[in-house]
């Protein structure tokens, strides 16, 4: 029961990009469709749970003044095994994300959770912890993309729904903004119902 | 003439804000007041012109030559965290009222992915070192004047009747994304 709340917290209670406002950089910068955040949610996913495994592993070794270093070479390791791949075997994508596949080192959520769960925690809980975050993140991701590529151009993953150019601004930058500020309101609204 | 176009292009045209979403959080983070605005900002420049400095060099003068261009991403983010607790470390001594300002955000510039962005950027792009420094200020320019601009709407903001659902990060969202809208009449000036 314990470790079901722990995986599911991530989806809407504790939701990393909804409720806690972690990782918004990612988030706003490569949601231009929903492909793309689902493949960029998955990226950092894998990167959530590689690295609080390392971390959880290696906690008792290292020692409390060095820590944050530490944890920040793991991720990056990590952060390069990903980037390495996805050139590899999917470039399409990887043009696509561009910059914010090696930013994952810098996003907040990953740090966060090695921080305030992985070096607490053993290996089993800090994994699921980082499987739920990380699909979290992914659905958000997931989610925002959808609405600005349905907005922007009547389609989701792809697939045309409506005819011809609807609201063009909402796959531009700054129709990432506002998506994202009514997203979070509407979450708001049911958070406290 | 091609640092004019790097600097236009870097302040206004791609804003690394609004345009680039590099620096997202101490964007929506520290902008609640124009001093501790401004003083972020400070901190930005310093940091990001020294960063992709040491950064431009390492990968010249030892990546490249050793061939592990692939190790960029580690050693990128270490030169930084370090440079961070150095400059930490003489703001403290130097001007403790700053240091107090900024606070909890100083360190997390480390997580700024502002810093890291441009560093890889300017290796990207295939600038020289000078190039380089020219487009490190300006992108630092560019994210003050965001910042600046955003927390001056926001003191606004406070004393405007939002919807209770919208008040707080949803409507400073909203009003970013109506920021971003006003720069991207800058499109094409370069």
């Amino acid at each position: 029961m314990n470790q079901i709340k722990n995986f599911t917290k991530g989806f809407i209670k504790e939701n990393p990009v909804f409720i806690l406002l972690l990782g918004l950089c990612p988030t706003l910068g490569v949601t231009t469709s929903a492909f793309n955040g689902l493949g960029m949610g998955l990226a950092t996913t894998f990167v959530l749970v590689m690295s609080n495994l390392v971390v959880s592993l290696v906690k008792d070794f290292i020692p409390d003044k060095v820590r944050i270093p530490s944890f920040i070479v793991i991720i990056a390791s990590f952060v390069t095994i990903v980037e390495l791949t996805m050139q590899a075997y999917t470039p399409a994508l990887f043009d696509a994300l561009g910059l914010f596949i090696p930013l994952i080192v810098v996003n907040c959520i990953v740090l966060g959770r090695a921080e305030a769960f992985a070096s607490k925690n053993n290996v089993g809980s800090s994994i699921i912890d980082g499987l739920g975050m990380g699909l979290g993140f992914a659905f958000a991701l997931t989610l925002l993309g959808g609405v600005r590529e349905f907005l922007g151009s009547g389609a989701i993953f792809g697939f045309n729904l409506i005819e011809g150019d609807l609201m063009l601004v909402f796959v531009l930058a700054p129709g990432a903004f506002i998506a994202l500020g009514y997203l979070i309101a509407i979450i708001n609204r049911f958070k406290k119902a | 003439m091609e640092y004019f176009v790097i600097i236009i292009g870097s302040i206004f045209v791609s804003n690394i804000v609004l345009n680039q979403f590099l620096g997202i959080c101490p964007f929506v983070g520290v902008s609640g007041k124009i001093s501790t605005s401004v003083g972020m900002g400070g901190a930005v420049l310093f940091v990001l012109t020294i960063a992709t400095m040491v950064t431009w060099i390492i990968q010249y003068y030892v990546l490249n030559p050793l061939g592990l261009g692939f190790m960029q991403t580690i050693v990128f983010i270490l030169v930084i965290a370090s440079l961070v607790q150095m400059v930490e470390i003489i703001l403290k001594k130097i001007s403790p009222s700053l240091f107090q300002a900024l606070g909890v955000f100083l360190p997390l510039i480390t997580t700024n992915c502002a810093v890291l962005g441009v560093a890889i950027l300017t290796i990207q792009k295939d600038f020289n070192l000078m190039e380089g420094v020219v487009y490190a200020i300006a992108n630092a320019i560019g994210f003050t004047l965001a910042i600046v601009l955003f927390a001056g709407i926001r003191e606004h903001l406070d004393l405007m009747e939002v919807p209770k659902q919208m008040r707080g990060v949803p409507i400073a969202l909203v009003v970013a994304g109506i920021l971003a809208l006003a720069f991207m009449g800058f499109t094409g000036l370069v």
